[in-house]
């Protein structure tokens, strides 16, 4: 459990002052010119050393993604682009630190600008955060005034420019190239990689792109040191990480959290438990829409960790849980994420644009149980010829939780199609268990 | 060279290739749909998958840079795995309506699904329907079976260079549209048939009318323009159903323009089929022995002073050939072939030809154009000073135009007025575009029909001259004053000499009663009505046409389709073609019939054979070098403006004028007409 001491997010939950005076109060632009004197490569390697993984889900390592940039100084300018898209069904998080923290992400975007070399950062806000936009605007501002940002940014002798993009509301678009193609203007869809964006990005210059709460971290941490961040967690699952609850639970939260805490205590301290008690628990999906579900044996013991939910075949995502409690049809559930990433599929490559309509489609019968036993299995393998065979990963974003459905829910999937057949007549289909010898059926 | 292992096999590749591009080199063939090798990579049909050795999951070929050493497996149960799921989700929502769909039987998707689809259908939910859209008189959309590839959008935007076409709505509502509704304005748009793997867009004069395996094929050059696109003529009996061009890299890469696709219904239409005379002012049917002894009785007598030739633009090489030859015998020395009175240099071949050669765009890094509308004058050639301009990138090809044009070009352009007097104005140094000729190291010049058909065109091509060599146009080894002719038969006529000989008459003095006799082969391209009334002209050519109509003699020719022939495009390059159909009724070849006439005049050719006759034919030199074929111009450049021509794009010769699908085009597309379909 963290202690209070080692919270990034001080301002988290708003009962303070977000502007500049507030954030300087809570330490935020404090000497940052003590950092950046410390060079880019220290800054690289302290992050790299920090162990933080990508707070967007993917949990790729966040100085290594920055050791990607081209050393030294080249011919084109660089960009670092930040992903506040945050569309994810359940997720939450982004949100508090764009409205409550503007300014630890304006800092930390300085200096991880400064540590690749760039001199201009955007900020790709989504659509929807009307109020969040405003306040980073504010900030922006501010910071603009305070001579924090501009020409000799926050005296630390670099030119920075920080500019809020706000998108319109497409969820494809915080997948970071589709990101970079509505920046410049385009239709938001993926780009193929290779190239990444750290060849060739935003305006085809050198670019990285990183979750809001990656960069907002970055000052923190390089403040108090790499080694205070990755004694927190558990070995590669270092430090702590913004978390949020929603569902059934007694209080939805957002909250800051170390890393490889067990789910069921974190359910318990945060989200005041489930509702009706644990034992009236369904089953929790640890991080947005598109990571498997758990049932609740395995939400019992498992870790809040990426490695720990790896090892369970789900995924921390971006680590805000949706919590389900027995009283929810899981099949419709899981029907309406089908639906939703049917509806933000963007077409552009075959298998996601047809299969995420098929699969939503299957889905629904399956929700009435207007189907044929031996759909469930086409069902899954429809979901695999999806996954990774797409431009994105929202293809595998789509195939997972029905995966995930399938895996652990599979006997209430046919005891609904059963009982339709029951009340709706047809042939009654019984399915044998599994090594049956065929024997044995005729005998009987 | 790279070298990257496929299925085991070493291959080495240029470095910078795709994955796609190695498994082909390794003779493995990859299937595809969005791919195509002259667009951009999107890698979206996701039908290319290959797996690489230490990838997590399948790549898509296409769009996969090759690194040393990769090892790339094609045939692997994750492949086929891959292959055959995205081919059953392209074939869930598309329409299996195979036996009613133009493509059936040269479709992508009904090829790769013999590979890879599966027997049966997994789908059972309702399947998409999109609207189809009205692209206008020439491309016919079947919306429902597109596959979202992209390919349309991707060649409007890039080569076509008319950014018209793009996909709206996401996921599986994405439709490729117009979205406001119009024609595509695109002289090239015939090619969108040829690049849709599937039969959402196909051609709409041809609608139901053949199957691809029922046609016979044969390989011949277009003619609607000068550029000599490659071409295969598809007929089912005696009957052209469409024409579809062949790749040549150095010709036209694998386009042809809408006015070649589509002219196919002027085939058929208004033909000479039969000889005519004309007895006491009216025309009458007639046997061929009826109009050669109609001609030879009025030649009878007749200084071959007196008899005038002229040669139109689309005439085969040899016919032209054999009617200089006829002509000399008869002792005339009245021919041309410039309908329009353009001018030549015809000192040295490379002077009214484009002498560069058309692949030189491809080297050139500035260009200026006098007096030409590439884009109307030959489509395909400005396709490929688009893709040279889109390859430099922004400001890296610098292009100036002299002239006035008709429509944007395609490519980013300076200005420099529509008077031919900039000229003397870059000559001068007045105007700065030539400080960028002169800092190219391979400037281009393009001199076209309308800068050489004035008074002053003289004057005017020799400025243009002192131009580019004052700006490093000709140097050793290149040859950047490029001529553009817009007539199919020009080049092989000037190379031939169809000029006036000394003391002959050109097509104005023949006009204006310098003959009694005038020989059109073909030519309709001129004011028939200025023929001096006594004149008694025969007309021989396959479309009842201008000419045809002030004939007195009508000799029924065939058209390009039904005749093996010779063609020199507008860079001298020679190229044959071959015979597709029949000429209708009685018409005849045409050389055949100037031979046979030759006969009953006296003036017996030397050839009976079409192989006698090519023997004799010298292509690729200008006979007429040392000639001075022209009066005198004006000394000096007019400051009159260049002036467009006021014809549309799509009737421009006999064959179109008589498609209906020209002709609706025209309509369409008339200038001033907002573009809007129906």
């Amino acid at each position: 459990m963290l202690s209070d001491k080692d919270r990034i997010y001080t301002n988290l939950y708003g009962q303070n002052d977000w502007r500049l005076a507030g954030a300087r109060a809570r330490g935020d632009w404090d000497d940052t010119k003590a950092i950046t004197d410390k060079g880019r490569d220290w800054i690289v390697n302290e992050m790299k050393a920090s162990a933080l993984r990508g707070r967007g889900g993917a949990g790729f390592p966040t100085g290594v993604k920055w050791s990607f940039m081209p050393k030294g100084d080249g011919p084109v300018p660089r960009y670092l682009v930040i992903n506040g898209d945050e569309s994810e069904p359940g997720t939450c998080k982004d949100r508090e630190i764009l409205r409550h923290e503007p300014h630890k992400l304006i800092e930390s975007a300085l200096i991880a600008s400064f540590a690749m070399g760039a001199h201009a950062s955007y900020i790709y806000v989504r659509g929807e955060f009307y109020n969040e936009a405003r306040h980073l605007q504010i900030a922006i501002d501010e910071a603009y005034e305070a001579g924090l940002l501009g020409k000799n940014a926050a005296g630390t002798g670099w030119d920075f420019d920080f500019y809020l993009h706000r998108g319109a509301g497409a969820y494809i678009c915080g997948e970071e190239t589709a990101l970079l193609e509505s920046l410049e203007g385009k239709k938001g869809q993926p780009r193929m990689k290779p190239p990444f964006p750290a060849g060739a990005g935003l305006y085809g210059c050198p670019t990285t792109v990183n979750n809001v709460e990656s960069i907002a971290s970055a000052s923190t941490i390089l403040r108090r040191g790499a080694s205070w961040f990755s004694g927190l967690g558990r070995p590669n699952n270092a430090g702590t990480k913004l978390m949020a609850i929603s569902g059934h639970v007694n209080t939805p939260c957002v909250f800051e959290e170390e890393l490889g805490v067990p789910m069921k205590e974190i359910i318990e301290k945060h989200g005041g438990g489930v509702r009706g008690g644990w034992d009236n628990l369904l089953a929790v999906i640890p991080g947005g829409c598109s990571v498997p579900l758990l049932p609740k044996d395995i939400c019992e013991t498992v870790l809040m960790d990426y490695d720990s939910l790896r090892a369970e075949r789900s995924g921390l995502g971006t680590g805000c849980m949706i919590v389900m409690d027995k009283s929810t049809d899981i099949i419709k559930a899981i029907a309406r994420f089908s639906q939703f990433f049917k509806h933000e599929s963007c077409g552009q490559c075959t298998p996601c644009r047809e299969g995420t309509g098929w699969m939503m489609r299957v889905m629904n019968r399956m929700v009435e149980g207007r189907a044929e036993i031996e759909e469930i299995d086409m069902l899954e393998q429809v979901t695999r010829q999806v996954e990774g065979h797409t431009i994105c990963a929202l293809g595998d974003a789509a195939a997972w939780p029905i995966q995930g459905l399938i895996r652990h829910f599979r006997p209430v999937m046919e005891e609904r199609i059963r009982d339709y057949k029951r009340q709706h007549g047809g042939p009654q289909q019984v399915q044998l268990p599994a090594g049956t010898p065929v024997a044995a059926i005729a005998a009987e | 060279m790279v070298r990257v292992i496929v299925d085991g096999t070493p291959v080495d590749v240029a470095p910078g290739s795709s994955a796609l591009q190695a498994c082909e080199a390794a003779g493995k063939e990859i299937p595809r749909f969005c791919y195509h090798e002259r667009l951009s990579v999107a890698g979206n049909c996701r039908m290319c998958l290959v797996e690489v050795e230490r990838a997590p999951k399948p790549v898509a070929s296409c769009g996969f840079p090759v690194n040393e050493g990769m090892k790339i497996f094609t045939d692997t149960e994750t492949v086929r795995k891959a292959r055959r799921a995205v081919m059953e989700f392209l074939l869930i929502n598309h329409p299996l309506d195979c036996p009613i769909c133009d493509q059936g039987g040269e479709c992508d998707l009904q090829d790769q699904a013999y590979g890879y689809g599966s027997g049966i259908s997994r789908y059972h939910e309702e399947k998409r329907a999109v609207t189809d859209k009205n692209l206008g008189p020439l491309v016919k959309t079947v919306m429902t079976r597109c596959i979202q590839c992209t390919r349309c959008v991707r060649f409007s935007a890039e080569v076509a260079g008319t950014p018209e076409l793009g996909g709206i709505s996401r996921g599986e509502n994405l439709e490729i549209t117009t979205y406001v509704e119009k024609a595509l304005t695109s002289e090239l748009s015939g090619n969108l048939i040829d690049i849709c793997p599937v039969g959402a867009l196909t051609s709409k004069p041809s609608a139901f009318q053949a199957r691809p395996w029922e046609l016979r094929k044969t390989d011949a050059i277009d003619v609607m323009d000068a550029v000599g696109t490659n071409i295969q003529i598809q007929a089912r009996g005696g009957e052209v159903k469409r024409i579809v061009p062949r790749v040549n890299d150095e010709v036209n890469e694998e386009w042809l323009s809408d006015k070649g696709r589509f002219s196919v219904d002027g085939l058929k239409r208004r033909r000479l089929d039969r000889p005519w005379v004309r007895v006491h002012g009216k025309l009458h049917p007639a046997s061929w022995q009826e109009a050669f002894v109609a001609i030879a009785k009025r030649l009878e007598g007749v200084q071959g002073s007196r008899i005038g030739a002229l040669v139109g633009d689309l005439c085969d090489a040899e016919s032209i050939m054999a009617l200089r030859d006829l002509m000399w015998t008869l002792g005339s020395l009245n021919l041309d072939c410039r309908q329009d009175g353009a001018k030549y240099d015809l000192s040295d071949r490379a002077r009214y030809t484009f002498a560069s050669g058309i692949t030189g765009i491809d080297e050139a890094d500035a260009l200026l154009v006098v007096g030409a509308n590439p884009r109307l004058d030959a489509p395909v050639l400005n396709a490929r000073i688009r893709k040279r301009y889109l390859s430099l990138g922004r400001g890296g090809f610098p292009v100036g135009v002299i002239g006035s044009l008709s429509s944007d070009p395609t490519w980013a352009y300076e200005d420099l007025g529509s008077n031919p007097v900039s000229v003397n104005g870059l000559l001068s140094g007045n105007i700065e575009f030539v400080e960028k000729l002169k800092a190219a190291k391979k400037p281009m010049i393009i001199v076209g029909q309308e800068a050489l058909t004035r008074e002053d065109s003289g004057a005017l091509l020799k400025a243009c001259r002192t131009l580019a060599e004052s700006v490093g146009a000709i140097t050793e080894g290149w040859n950047g004053l490029n001529i553009l002719h817009t007539a199919a038969s020009r080049v092989a006529a000037l190379d031939l000499g169809f000029v006036p000989r000394p003391g002959g008459r050109s097509l104005r003095g023949m006009l204006s009663g310098g003959v009694d006799v005038l020989w059109l082969l073909g030519a309709d391209e001129f004011s028939v009505n200025a023929i001096s009334p006594e004149t008694f002209v025969i007309y021989q050519g396959h479309h009842g046409d201008a000419g045809a109509a002030r004939a007195d003699v009508i000799l029924p020719g065939s058209a390009y389709t039904e005749k093996s022939g010779t063609w020199v495009n507008t860079e001298g390059r020679i190229q044959r073609s071959f015979q597709a159909v029949f000429p209708p009724g009685e018409a005849k070849e045409d050389w055949k019939i100037i031979r046979a006439a030759s006969e009953v005049l006296n003036a017996k050719l030397p050839y009976d054979t079409i192989e006698e006759l090519r023997e004799r034919l010298q292509l690729g030199v200008s006979s007429a070098a040392g000639l001075t074929a022209d009066e005198p111009g004006a000394e000096a450049i007019e400051a009159k403006p260049l002036m467009v021509p006021s014809r549309s794009y799509y009737l421009t010769n006999p064959i179109s004028r008589s498609s209906p699908t020209m002709v609706e085009c025209a309509d369409v597309y008339a200038p001033g007409v907002a573009v809007a379909a129906e």
